[in-house]
Formats: structure tokens, C-alpha cells, sequence
């Protein structure tokens, strides 16, 4: 099972040794819908946590994607410009957004793990 | 993540007769005009759009308002709000027409349809739901002793749209096969009463259906064990209107925009032209006579990314002359499609305009409307 962070925002983290992987969670694709475009960051950006990393355009309106944790941006899933639903289809998996070398892995502990953050959504309905 | 336009949940929130219908199938809920409205069903907005294309959708416009008016020049008395040929409508047929302000903006936009209650003329009204509260202060305050009005707050309105909407409303009133375009007439569906208008606001053939709450859930129910028929949400229902280059109130229409302005000239019936007598008859046929200053228009942005309502549209060299009013993705497209104001001089279909998404600008064409053939029954 991966070890996969969530930010109250719906953001996932996957950290494999010094490099995130990140997206939004299948809560998150589900409330915004189908999705039409996403607008993913330039290769080599240096993004702080918080900072906006991308924004995912659904039928009806746009939303943005926070960096759940900051670092620089090696890696964007090109896939997306072809197929956006992929984020409908596989939010965990092909529906990834970018990759990011970690600036400060110490940032993961201030994230949810994946019971926690399933605790936190059920709360929300 | 951070949705743009997210709304509250509000606890005061009004429900039609269909809420428990929509909850049983999985609708999302989301607070418009006051009521707890379905933006999708668990099929999703893309495809309950691309449903109603091919086959038929159900849409529950219980929201909006609907309302008699009543009196003995109703008709005369109607046209003082409205520039639409009123009194030359044949009974039973439909009118899309504006209530105008004194400068000749657009207070609403609204289906009147005229009928004959025991010998006598009246007009059955549909106005949108953000509207009708004030709508119907005015229409009634306006007209205050020469027409009466009955708000119909019990009613619910039922839209079913799609080439497959005639063949499967036909299986419980056969008669509806006998309506035109923007026609109507009373028929009985199961042990109810209702009042049929072959319209909507799609761009394709079908009917809206006013019928008893206490009725709705039922027939709504019959109409959805017909595999044609899917249910389909306030979303889709943008994005069909959009495609079809129709106007939402409230975006690309309001008191600040003219019929002329807004391209719905042909609001203003011929014997109106001559003889005025609506409200900013001055002001609009003035435009009529030397054009608008802006006029609205159909975009097409270049490549995927869709543009949204209040991006600044541009010239070539980055003059601002203009803003988006609707945007978004049209599914039968596959493509952004918007529509918004510029300035008439850059009106033309084909004029290369350039749009601000964000931190950037896409090119994007000026382009006819509607997007999408409607598929009306005209005779």
C-alpha cells in the first residue's frame, strides 16, 4: 500500500526517497466533475507548500491545486493534455499531476495519513 | 484544491417536488436561486449532455416561476413591459419575450404563452427562478387594475428535451405530437391536469411540462422508467444552452445590456418597431435604427483550456474591448465555446480576438451562434 498524503485541500502526496509525486484525491475529482483541461506547472519551477501547482478545469468552473508540499517541479503528467479525464478515472494512479523534488521532507509530517484524512472527508457530508 | 464559485450549503434552502427523486438518484444538491437545484447525477455532466443530444433528458425546473395573468386587455396591458407582439400571438402559442427597464436593459427574460380561460384571454408566464420574486412585484404593481395576476408557487415545471422527448411524451398524451414549436395546450397525464408547451432551452426539440407538485414525483418517475429517458442536471443544462447560443439572465443579459446589444432584436415585434409604447422604446429602437455600441457574440478559443465568465477579451493590440459573459466546454464539441460583448466594430464571425485566461491570453475567433443546429419542430 503506498505511503500517500492528503492536505484538507484534497491534495495527495507519494514520496519515493527524495521526490513527491502528487494529485488530487478520488473525493476531489468527484466533486468537481468531469474534467476538461488541466493547466500543469513548467519542469523546473520551484514551488513553497501552499503555492499553486496546477488548475484543473471541469465542465462548470475551475478550480486550483495546491502544492501539499513545496519543492521544484521535475517531472508533469503530459498524458493530461490528451486525455484529462485520466483525473476522473484514476485520480491515485495515471490522473497524477507533477513531480516534485522535496525541498523539506519534514513538511510530510503536517499532513494527513490516508485514515486520517478518510476520518476528515466523512466528517464533511 | 479550491473551486471557484463554491457556495455554502444553506439550511434555508427551498426544495421542489422532485428533491427526493434527485437524492434517490444520487443528484449532487447545490443551492441556486434559493432552492436545493441537481447540478449532475452520478453520470456526470458530459454525459448527460451528450444524452439529451441523442435521445431525451429530464430536467426539473420546478424552480422557476410561473404565473396566470388575467384581465380584459391582458394583452395590451403585457405589452407595456414587454417589446414582443403580444396581442398578435394566436392563442396557444408561445413567446420568448424580455421584461424591460425605463433605459431598456433587461429586467428578465421569459416565455409567455397565450390561452383562453372561459371565453376570455390570458397568459400563462414562465420566468427564471432568480427573477420571479421580483418579476411578479412588478408585472402585478405595474398593471395594478387593469390586470391580475396568480403566482402558481404549487405547480411544478418538468422539461423533457431531446429528439427522443416527442416519441416518449407521446406514450401518456398523444397529443403532444400535435404541437409546433413554442405552442402548448392542456392535456392529462396519469389522473393529472398539465399544461404542455413543446419548448425549452436546450437547442433541441421538446416539451416543458407544468403540473401539480403533489403529481410530479410520479409522472417524473413514469417518464424516467423509459430507457430513453436519463435525468440531467443544472450543469448540463448550461452547457446545452450555451451550445445552443442561448442566453443565461443574469450573465449575458441584465439590466445593463439592451435586446439590441444582446442580439435579441428579433424580440421586438414588428408592429412594436412602429408604434413603441415598451419600456426604453427610445433607447432601443434608437439602437435599432444606429446600431449598439457592443453587441454579444459567440467565441471560440483556440486549443483546450476553456475561458470563464469576466475574462477581458482583447484586440490585436491589446486594447480591452470587451468580456466573456458564459464559458465553458461544449461536449458535443469537444471544445471551449464562451460567448460575451465586444465592441461592434469586432463583431464580425471570423474576427481573430485574443482572451485572458489567468496569467495569459489565448487567441480566440469570433464565431456564429448558435454552436450547435437546434433540432426544433417548427411545423
Amino acid at each position: 500500500m503506498a505511503d500517500r498524503k492528503y492536505t484538507e485541500d484534497h491534495e495527495w502526496v507519494e514520496v519515493d526517497g527524495d521526490a513527491g509525486v502528487i494529485g488530487i484525491s478520488e473525493y476531489a475529482q468527484e466533486q468537481l466533475g468531469d474534467v476538461v483541461f488541466v493547466e500543469l506547472p513548467e519542469v523546473g519551477k520551484v514551488l513553497d507548500r501552499g503555492d499553486e501547482v496546477a488548475v484543473v478545469e471541469s465542465v462548470k468552473a475551475a478550480a486550483e491545486v495546491y502544492a501539499p508540499v513545496g519543492g521544484e517541479v521535475l517531472e508533469v503528467n503530459e498524458d493530461l493534455n490528451g486525455d484529462p479525464s485520466l483525473v476522473n478515472s484514476d485520480p491515485f494512479g495515471d490522473g497524477w499531476f507533477a513531480k516534485l523534488k522535496l525541498s523539506d521532507p519534514d513538511e510530510l509530517d503536517e499532513l494527513m495519513d490516508e485514515d486520517t484524512y478518510k476520518k476528515f472527508i466523512e466528517g464533511l457530508s | 484544491m479550491a473551486a471557484a464559485g463554491d457556495t455554502p450549503p444553506d439550511g434555508e434552502l427551498l426544495k421542489t417536488p422532485l428533491y427526493d427523486l434527485h437524492v434517490a438518484r444520487g443528484a449532487r444538491m447545490v443551492p441556486f436561486a434559493g432552492y436545493a437545484m441537481p447540478v449532475q447525477y452520478p453520470d456526470g455532466i458530459i454525459a448527460e449532455h451528450k444524452h439529451t443530444r441523442a435521445a431525451a433528458g429530464l430536467f426539473d425546473v420546478s424552480h422557476m416561476g410561473q404565473a396566470f395573468l388575467r384581465g380584459d386587455d391582458v394583452l395590451a396591458a403585457f405589452e407595456t413591459l414587454v417589446p414582443g407582439d403580444i396581442a398578435g400571438l394566436a392563442v396557444g402559442r408561445t413567446r420568448y419575450t424580455l421584461l424591460l427597464n425605463e433605459s431598456g436593459g433587461i429586467r428578465d427574460d421569459l416565455m409567455a404563452t397565450r390561452i383562453v380561460e372561459n371565453g376570455a384571454d390570458a397568459l400563462f408566464l414562465v420566468v427564471n427562478a432568480a427573477c420571479k420574486d421580483a418579476d411578479f412585484a412588478h408585472i402585478a404593481g405595474a398593471l395594478a387594475g387593469r390586470a391580475e395576476l396568480e403566482i402558481l408557487p404549487d405547480r411544478a415545471l418538468i422539461a423533457l428535451q431531446g429528439p427522443q422527448a416527442e416519441a416518449v411524451l407521446a406514450e401518456h398524451a398523444p397529443a403532444c405530437r400535435d404541437l409546433v414549436f413554442l405552442s402548448g395546450a392542456e392535456m392529462t397525464l396519469g389522473s393529472a391536469g398539465a399544461f404542455v408547451t413543446r419548448s425549452g432551452y436546450t437547442g433541441e426539440d421538446g416539451y416543458e411540462i407544468a403540473i401539480p407538485g403533489d403529481a410530479a414525483s410520479a409522472f417524473a418517475e413514469a417518464l424516467l422508467s423509459d430507457a430513453r429517458v436519463a435525468p440531467v442536471g443544472l450543469g448540463a443544462r448550461d452547457s446545452l444552452r450555451l451550445e445552443a447560443g442561448l442566453c443565461l439572465y443574469g450573465h449575458d443579459i441584465d439590466t445593463a445590456t439592451t435586446p439590441v446589444e444582446a442580439g435579441l432584436s428579433w424580440t421586438v415585434g414588428k408592429r412594436r418597431r412602429e408604434e413603441g409604447g415598451f419600456p426604453g422604446a427610445d433607447t432601443i429602437l434608437g439602437q435599432l435604427a444606429d446600431g449598439a455600441p457592443r453587441k454579444r457574440v459567440g467565441l471560440l478559443p483556440e486549443g483546450r483550456a476553456p475561458v470563464r465568465e469576466g475574462a477581458v477579451i482583447r484586440d490585436g493590440e491589446g486594447n480591452a474591448i470587451g468580456a466573456v459573459t458564459s464559458g465553458g466546454f461544449a461536449p458535443s464539441l469537444e471544445r471551449p465555446i464562451a460567448m460575451g460583448y465586444v465592441a461592434t466594430a469586432l463583431s464580425a464571425p471570423g474576427t481573430a480576438v485574443e482572451i485572458e485566461i489567468r496569467n495569459r491570453t489565448v487567441a480566440a475567433e469570433v464565431a456564429a451562434m448558435p454552436f450547435v443546429e437546434p433540432g426544433y419542430k417548427r411545423a
